[in-house]
């Protein structure tokens, strides 16, 4: 069995694509749903928020903002949470290297 | 130039003055770098000593070009609401970048992107098809940058256009040639503050004022245009060309080349995601900022003078930066502008050197038994020429329309680069055969369909009706290229390729081993 069967390894490789591809879909729907907006029904974004302001102001800077929140969350998972996991598995990862060549001297030495 | 007054054009001391400033600070810069790069990853990847913070500034500085700063603002001048749609677009494919592409890629990579690809497919046959699709991006990027900087630094500092692509292109080679990616950095770094810098002063400075109360702005423009200029226009009559142009727009900021080689120059991973999340702070920010810049101009320069002096609006924001600085302001964001453009074309030729002298020549030619010291002297070699190619090109491309260039290029590297990139990474059973075919499929259908396309064929060819309906080809090019992928990895398994797959996911996922 290599390394990466793990059934360790492989929850974290899972949990990580889980985040990355829900992010993904997060950015994309606001993305696209903007643009289908835009293109199918402008008479939603040209409604007045105030004086003259249109909430297609709004929206299209909410994009932006939807763009810094994903990104922050992302990092901050990455860094508080998987990253801690990863380092220990490294750690993990290194032992088992070692253990592994400590056999390997041993049945040199043997024969 | 009709009624309207301006200094635009004239020969400026001060913005002559603080483009030299900056040109000897980023040589002197180039000097010292040019000391400490000596080793390939020194050259290609500034001994991967770059923090975090800096890299995100300069993936910034990578990214901001002076197109979308002059044309985005240009374009919210004249057409208002409109403008904000490019903005959001250029914005949206970095939480992409950082999800799907940052991490795996600095940790089983080297210098390039095909580093990332060739870890488990046929070193030969992927490098080759990855230098088909990153040379094309380069190539059609750099045209459109330099035939764009002729013509801005002819029309703000009346210089002839030759001689602002002479000058543009020498001292670009320089940076690249001496300095490698170690002064190429510093050079986006400095010009990337400059531009956030400036920008913010002349926001600060509009809406001064308006009591700092932007909305009090967006009122003045309605009514002095009408309320038709915070609404959306003719930008998106056609929805899927709407959808195809944010697609490529999307996807190919993940797939261009100067922007994924700069992931390297940071120690791991960890520094690559932190650059990519201070990248996109930087970068919304941005165009939030040329949003206000756009209108500023519209209303405190007015329509009618912005179109006297370029009837594209590309000047509107440094109009606006004499309308509220004066002439000493207006020097300044000229020059900063100068600055931009030599920052974008010094990542774009260093990429594409990379490329030659790291994948051809190095890993197909020499099959990665050429020395540090050859691959070196190869990609300096492969500057000077890529560099002088640019001028030649610049030179004959001069009166051109190429903005569709940078939509071509965008469109390459969304179609051809990023599904390969992004297959090669998560899916298993991704074969040499099925990276070969999705990278030149999407290759040769972007290009294809660009030229077949309303922009090219009935815009530039004069032909009347377009063979290809939509201007962006993205809709279609990505999801063939995908299509193609799949089909042939499935088609002819290819077992070694699954195999290292699996080898190195520990490298992929918590960067054991990675360089």
């Amino acid at each position: 069995m290599s390394w990466s069967d793990q059934a360790e390894f492989k929850s974290l490789v899972f949990k990580k694509r889980l985040v990355t591809t829900a992010l993904t879909l997060s950015m994309s729907v606001g993305y696209f749903g903007f643009i289908l907006l835009l293109a199918y029904n402008k008479a939603c974004l040209a409604q007045k928020v105030g004086d003259h302001v249109t909430l297609g102001i709004p929206m299209g800077l909410g994009v932006i903002v939807l763009a810094w929140l994903v990104t922050g969350v992302y990092v901050w998972w990455a860094n508080e949470v998987y990253d801690k996991e990863a380092n220990k598995m490294k750690i993990n990862w290194a032992n088992d290297m070692y253990d592994q060549a400590a056999v390997a001297m041993k049945i040199r030495k043997g024969a | 130039m009709g009624g309207y007054q301006t200094s635009i054009g004239q020969v400026s001391v001060t913005s002559i003055l603080i483009f030299s400033i900056f040109v000897g600070i980023t040589l002197a810069i180039t000097y010292w770098a040019a000391k400490k790069t000596k080793t390939t990853s020194e050259f290609y990847a500034a001994g991967r000593n770059i923090t975090g913070l800096q890299n995100g500034l300069a993936l910034g500085g990578d990214y901001m070009s002076a197109a979308s700063f002059l044309g985005i603002a240009g374009l919210v001048a004249l057409q208002g609401y409109d403008g904000l749609i490019y903005s959001v677009g250029w914005l949206v494919g970095w939480p992409l970048v950082l999800f799907l592409i940052a991490e795996p890629l600095r940790n089983l990579g080297k210098y390039t992107m095909a580093d990332a690809m060739a870890y488990r497919l046929k070193q030969k046959p992927i490098r080759i098809a990855t230098s088909v699709g990153s040379l094309a991006t380069i190539v059609f990027y750099l045209i459109a940058q330099m035939v764009g900087s002729g013509s801005l630094i002819k029309l703000v500092f009346g210089l002839p256009y030759e001689l602002a692509i002479i000058i543009v292109g020498g001292v670009m080679i320089s940076y690249v040639l001496f300095g490698g990616m170690l002064a190429t950095t510093w050079v986006q770094i400095i010009k990337a503050l400059l531009l956030l810098g400036g920008a913010t002063i002349m926001v600060v400075m509009v809406l001064a004022q308006f009591d700092f109360n932007p909305i009090r702005l967006f009122d003045e423009a309605a009514r002095q245009y009408g309320d038709k200029v915070l609404l959306p226009g003719g930008l998106v009559d056609n929805p899927i060309d709407a959808l195809s142009l944010g697609l490529a727009l999307m996807l190919g900021t993940a797939g261009l080349p100067h922007i994924l080689m700069r992931f390297y120059t940071v120690p791991d991973a960890r520094e690559a995601r932190k650059s990519v999340l201070y990248a996109t702070g930087f970068i919304g920010y941005f165009y939030v900022l040329t949003f206000i810049i756009g209108f500023g101009a519209m209303v405190l320069v007015g329509q009618n003078a912005i179109r006297q002096v370029d009837s594209g609006g590309n000047m509107a924001a440094l109009l606006l930066a004499e309308v509220t600085g004066g002439t000493m302001f207006l020097g300044f964001i000229a020059a900063v502008a100068f600055a931009t453009i030599l920052a974008v074309v010094a990542g774009l030729t260093l990429a594409g050197a990379s490329t030659i002298s790291h994948d051809i020549y190095a890993n197909v030619i020499r099959k990665g038994k050429s020395t540090e010291k050859e691959e070196v002297k190869m990609a300096k070699k492969a500057t000077l020429v890529l560099g002088v190619f640019a001028i030649l090109l610049g030179i004959a491309f001069k009166g051109q329309n190429v903005a569709f260039m940078v939509g071509l290029a965008f469109a390459i590297a969304a179609s051809a680069n990023f599904p390969a990139l992004l297959m090669t990474i998560t899916w298993r059973s991704f074969t040499t055969q099925g990276a070969v075919a999705s990278i030149l499929t999407g290759t040769v259908l972007a290009l294809i369909l660009i030229l077949l396309g309303p922009t090219v064929w009935v815009g530039l060819l004069k032909n009347k009706e377009a063979l290809f309906p939509l201007n962006n080809p993205a809709i279609i090019s990505i999801p063939a290229a995908i299509v193609v992928g799949i089909v042939v990895s499935l088609a002819r398994p290819e077992a070694e390729a699954r195999e290292l797959y699996e080898e190195k996911k520990v490298r992929t996922y918590l960067g054991v081993g990675a360089e």
